[in-house]
């Protein structure tokens, strides 16, 4: 090996404090100074600078999403809202079928979109595009790249969670003032599962591996009390269910939409707030651990 | 050797006519090559079969509890007149059944197919063969079609097992979703292959499989939609098979209205089948 090659491979041990960023010897760079791990980091805005320049010209695909929801209420308002009539709301009141069942499906599209988002395109960066190898050899660190990934899947779930607060708006589906707050829960909701989802990734093998992914969101889109209430299980099924992630929030964002809030709606969110923290941190030790070894 | 001239001897003396024979051939040697090109999709699935196959179980599982149960309990509980009297459960089932033919095909057809060409080169490196492009194409059309048939048997069974199904008739909504998958895989896969982008793709499921899904008479019956949407659901693929496996598995078919539905499906899969085998010539032969 030539010394020209040898000097191309740093010795382990400093790529490792590299890696956790204590690096002494090495300058820090402009913008990237005293940026810690979860703090506004310049490191995890480059990276969502770098998809959204990727996908300036698939701008077509975010516009064409909000048809998504459009297409959904609209079956449900024209079709299943008929068949099924009143269901009990939150307060226990009858409510229609179409109030219910909209702010489920807003849950659902902040979970499946931060799911894709973080399973699929993260899959094909760390093993096709080779991204996260590239971007590591630059001053950025795992934790960092955890970071933008994640904000990068927030950003898209948040300018879909506004446009389907709009749709639901427009067909007069909003009974509260209290859904200003739709925006930042759907978001908060995709945080969660797309750290979840980060994390799961990192340990996947290959595309086969996606069926278990497939296999773990189903049950969770079509079981959290999203398309009907909860008193349809039998009891033991519903104390379960209400520890499961998505419940808490459909639960939040029904509860928003048609007024009936209540104090432990901030518990709800606080479970899916830690649950989003430790998978963000998870995925960010695990990304170093697959790439700076 | 001596055997082959000699049967190739006998056949030019005693068979119908010569241009007869050789058109046998030639189909043939087409379905051998596309057998050929379906058992590389075979070998590939024969590694990957298992992570594939508790999707294929649980999915349609998931579906039926949750559709067919869960939100069926509110539905009969409202009342089912507009159903035309039977439970939610067998009124959904079958329309899930053909629906999923109708996602198993579109996801075989779409990326995989892509893939092939752009991402891991399957055909491509099936050119260094003796396959032609329209092999490899009708090879990997039949590996689809065994995927959409697998999976419409398991929901199938599924259906008799929870008491969806009203008829014995129901053994013969097998075949037709299995037909309703073909008459979207083959045009799928026939357009697949000329995709140069795969954001394509995200746009076909948003505008094409997700409204065919939800107003295609799966969830609720279309006598619902507004006149002009019911019109256009008249007119998608999606409804003739989700009618027709409704009425097998309901047990009042109309054999016209069966014949209609098998023809339009069939006339899709042909022309898919067709085109498929221009667009990989023109796609793969440089």
């Amino acid at each position: 090996m030539s010394s020209a090659s040898l000097r191309m491979l740093p010795p382990t041990g400093r790529l490792r404090r590299l890696a956790r960023g204590s690096d002494p010897s090495r300058p820090p760079r402009e913008g990237m100074r005293s940026a810690g791990p979860f703090r506004g980091d310049p490191g995890s805005l480059r990276l969502i600078e770098r998809h959204a320049r990727v996908y300036r010209h698939a701008w077509l695909v975010f516009v064409s999403g909000v048809f998504e929801p459009l297409f959904y209420l609209l079956s449900v308002g024209l079709g299943l809202g008929v068949l099924v009539g009143k269901v009990p709301g939150p307060g226990g009141q009858p409510i229609p079928y179409r109030d219910f069942v909209a702010p489920g499906l807003l849950a659902v599209s902040s979970m499946n979109g931060a799911m894709y988002d973080s399973t699929f395109n993260i899959f094909f960066r760390l093993k096709y595009a080779k991204l996260y190898d590239a971007v590591l050899a630059t001053p950025m660190r795992p934790a960092q790249v955890a970071l933008g990934e994640i904000g990068w899947a927030l950003l898209r779930g948040t300018i879909y969670a506004i446009a389907f607060t709009l749709v639901m708006l427009a067909l007069g589906l909003v009974h509260s003032p209290w859904a200003v707050l739709n925006v930042p829960v759907a978001v908060l909701i995709g945080f969660a599962f797309a750290a979840i989802g980060m994390t799961g990734t990192t340990y996947m093998r290959s595309w086969q591996d996606f069926d278990y992914v497939i296999l773990a969101s189903m049950p969770l889109f079509l079981f959290s009390a999203t398309f009907y209430p909860l008193s349809v299980y039998p009891r033991p099924l519903q104390v379960v269910i209400e520890w499961t992630p998505l419940y808490q929030g459909v639960v939040l964002l029904r509860d928003l939409t048609l007024g009936v809030v209540g104090p432990e709606l901030i518990w709800r969110a606080a479970y899916l707030g830690v649950l989003g923290l430790a998978g963000l941190y998870a995925s960010g030790r695990r990304i170093g651990k697959l790439l700076l070894v | 050797m001596v055997g082959e001239v000699r049967r190739s001897g006998a056949e030019r003396g005693a068979g119908p006519s010569p241009r007869a024979a050789s058109l046998r051939g030639v189909a043939r040697r087409n379905v051998a090559l596309s057998f050929r090109a379906f058992r590389c999709w075979l070998t590939v699935y024969r590694r990957i079969w298992r992570s594939s196959i508790w999707s294929s179980v649980l999915g349609p599982l998931f579906y039926l509890g949750a559709m067919g149960f869960g939100l069926g309990s509110l539905v009969d509980a409202h009342g089912t007149a507009s159903l035309g009297g039977v439970g939610y459960l067998a009124f959904v089932a079958p329309a899930i059944l053909a629906s999923g033919a109708m996602n198993t095909a579109m996801a075989e057809a779409s990326y995989p197919v892509f893939g092939s060409v752009k991402w891991n080169k399957i055909y491509i490196g099936a050119q260094a063969s003796p396959l032609r492009p329209a092999d490899l194409f009708r090879g990997h059309l039949m590996f689809m079609t065994m995927r959409i048939a697998m999976n419409a048997a398991i929901f199938t069974v599924f259906m008799w097992i929870f008491g969806a199904a009203q008829s014995g008739w129901v053994v013969l909504a097998w075949p037709v979703a299995v037909l309703t998958g073909l008459a979207f895989a083959a045009p799928v896969a026939a357009w697949a292959v000329t995709v140069k982008n795969e954001n394509s793709f995200a746009y076909m499921f948003r505008f094409g499989m997700m409204p065919l899904l939800l107003f295609s008479g799966t969830f609720f019956p279309i006598s619902q939609l507004p006149g002009w949407l019911r019109l256009l659901a008249y007119a998608t693929p999606l409804w003739h098979g989700v009618a027709l496996c409704r009425a097998l598995s309901l047990g009042h078919v109309d054999p016209v209205q069966a014949l209609v539905d098998v023809a339009y499906l069939a006339a899709l899969a042909i022309v898919g089948v067709w085109a498929g085998a221009r667009t990989y010539r023109r796609r793969l032969c440089v």
